[in-house]
């Protein structure tokens, strides 16, 4: 089967094969901080620039460390350590640049490190066996993906401020139950690009 | 078994390697340099850029009073800062009036400094020192309160007004990364000052009240600074009226004293709650003040006096007590001190019965 080119891989990220709706993976952040449409945007933000970064440096950690000394089995846990650091890096970055966006995140930008949607994209694109480019690609689309469910759902909750949810259902519940409906739209797409 | 090795080679290569980025980064991130701070038009002064503000001036001997140490939720630590310091950031705003934002007025425990700085702190705090003081006596009031004497060193020069606090600076025990200030009233007369004493409740993992109920002993060295605080007697013609909670009686402890000892004729009523019977102290010398200052009233208030303590006084939450003692309040004078939640309940009760809020006086230590 022929990979399709960066920029497909790019779109089919966001809309086909979209790592939160599609694979429901990093859920525990976008059900936390999808209440307000701002906090959303700082998170998925992050997220974008976190996913782009890791994918591009796990993907020379793994064919140029990894897979030549034959130890593709420690993928799993260098992965994580590089995205651990670059977390750190991005924290440092971001209360030097905005202090504002860092309090605005608080413990969110931490918890970044243990997004399970940023590993999956890294070891997605090892079993996939993507290209650096296709590799990048993969990352920003994933994160691109994952802002948009983000976004989309913080808009969704702050028009639901005003409607009457039953209230065993309200918050996490009803986020779950939307996420669901929207994963199900979502769905209509899946199969139209292999990836 | 050279695969294991070149695994743990691989893996420690790459963990050290990410470290040393992320020390490198901290370096060049995280400290700004030396930045140089002018404050009230002075001559500027050089800090090392990187910490919070509240921090870099005790660095440089200003003291501004903190008494939730530079967490950002008791909102005392607020100075003006005229250039430089960034923008706003959400932790302040809670804790800041609409004219203190237009104002520039921060809470320097939120500020980094990064950049040259000028700013704008009442002359009083410049006068705020620091001083070493010897633990000399431990007095129990009740069973989680307790009186501390701190003796000053000969030569100290100390000097305050009745109802003024400090803050103790609790040392570095288990637990605990750096030192904390936690704020306390002075129980004792300003006449007296060849020591102080402070009133201190236990509070459930508090630092600085588990530090001195645990760990302290007579005898023991500490440092505090101060004095802190408009929380004095206001020598006008009108009543007043104190409102205590636990340990909040040492600010009034203090005024009394100097009432007596000056003379100071003015219609005051003290309310003084606690839960039950275990909870009051210093009664008898509440009584002799009364004795003492003409016009002077003492109110002993239980919210639930337990069976056994046979309380024939005013019961129920001091707030109702209060109310109950005045038909109109208008004219007079309200000083509190207690926990937040008191304070707020009492300036409700209070501005109801008609004393306007710049006219009630409280230290709120949270």
């Amino acid at each position: 089967m022929e990979t399709p080119g960066p920029f497909t891989i790019f779109l089919a990220s966001i809309f086909i094969n979209n790592i939160l709706l599609a694979n429901f993976l990093g859920m525990c952040s976008f059900i936390a901080v999808s209440r307000e449409i701002k906090t959303a945007l700082g998170l998925g933000t992050a997220v974008i620039f976190v996913m782009t970064l890791t994918s591009g440096i796990n993907y020379f950690v793994y064919t140029l460390l990894l897979e030549p000394l034959g130890l593709e089995y420690l993928r799993f846990i260098a992965f994580i350590v590089v995205i651990a650091a670059t977390v750190q890096l991005v924290e440092m970055i971001i209360e030097r640049v905005s202090p504002v966006l860092y309090y605005a995140l608080g413990i969110f930008l931490p918890l970044i490190t243990v997004n399970c949607a940023i590993l999956g994209v890294s070891l997605f694109l090892v079993i996939r066996e993507y290209s650096f480019l296709q590799s990048l690609a993969y990352g920003a689309g994933g994160g691109a993906g994952w802002a948009l469910a983000i976004l989309a759902m913080a808009g969704l909750r702050q028009k639901m401020k005003r409607s009457r949810v039953h209230p065993a259902l309200q918050g996490p519940a009803i986020t779950m139950i939307l996420t669901g409906i929207m994963a199900l739209a979502f769905i209509g797409f899946s199969g139209m690009v292999p990836m | 078994m050279g695969s294991v090795v070149s695994a743990v080679l691989v893996l420690a290569g790459l963990g050290a390697f990410l470290a040393l980025l992320l020390v490198l980064a901290e370096k060049r991130l995280a400290s700004s340099g030396p930045v140089r701070l002018r404050i009230n038009q002075g001559e500027p002064r050089e800090v090392e850029g990187g910490e919070p503000l509240l921090s870099a001036l005790k660095g440089q001997g200003i003291f501004i009073p903190s008494a939730c140490g530079g967490r950002g939720s008791c909102g005392l630590c607020k100075v003006r800062i005229l250039e430089g310091g960034g923008p706003l950031l959400p932790t302040e705003t809670p804790h800041l009036s609409p004219e203190e934002i237009d104002n520039q007025v921060r809470l320097s425990c939120q500020v980094k400094v990064r950049e040259a700085m000028a700013l704008e702190i009442p002359e009083s705090l410049l006068e705020v020192e620091e001083y070493p003081v010897r633990v000399e006596a431990l007095t129990p009031c009740t069973y989680d309160t307790v009186k501390v004497r701190l003796g000053f060193e000969a030569d100290a020069g100390f000097s305050f007004r009745a109802g003024q606090y400090v803050q103790v600076e609790t040392p570095i025990y288990d637990g605990l990364s750096e030192p904390v200030y936690r704020a306390y009233s002075i129980s004792s007369p300003p006449s007296e000052t060849r020591f102080i004493e402070l009133i201190l409740r236990r509070v459930p993992r508090g630092i600085c009240t588990t530090y001195v109920h645990e760990l302290l002993l007579a005898g023991d060295r500490l440092k505090i600074n101060g004095p802190y605080g408009d929380f004095y007697l206001r020598e006008t013609q009108a009543e007043a009226v104190f409102i205590a909670g636990g340990s909040g009686l040492a600010p009034f402890e203090a005024i009394l004293a100097d009432m007596a000892e000056r003379g100071i004729r003015k219609k005051a009523t003290l309310f003084f709650g606690a839960v039950s019977r275990r909870d009051l102290y210093d009664q008898e010398l509440l009584r002799e003040y009364e004795e003492k200052i003409p016009g002077f009233r003492a109110v002993p208030a239980l919210s639930k006096p337990a069976p056994e303590d046979q309380w024939e006084g005013e019961t129920g939450l001091i707030t109702e007590v209060v109310a109950r003692g005045y038909e109109s309040m208008a004219g007079m004078e309200g000083y509190l001190c207690g926990s937040p939640g008191m304070i707020d309940a009492c300036i409700r009760v209070l501005t109801e019965k008609g004393i306007p809020e710049d006219r009630i006086y409280f230290d709120k230590f949270s």
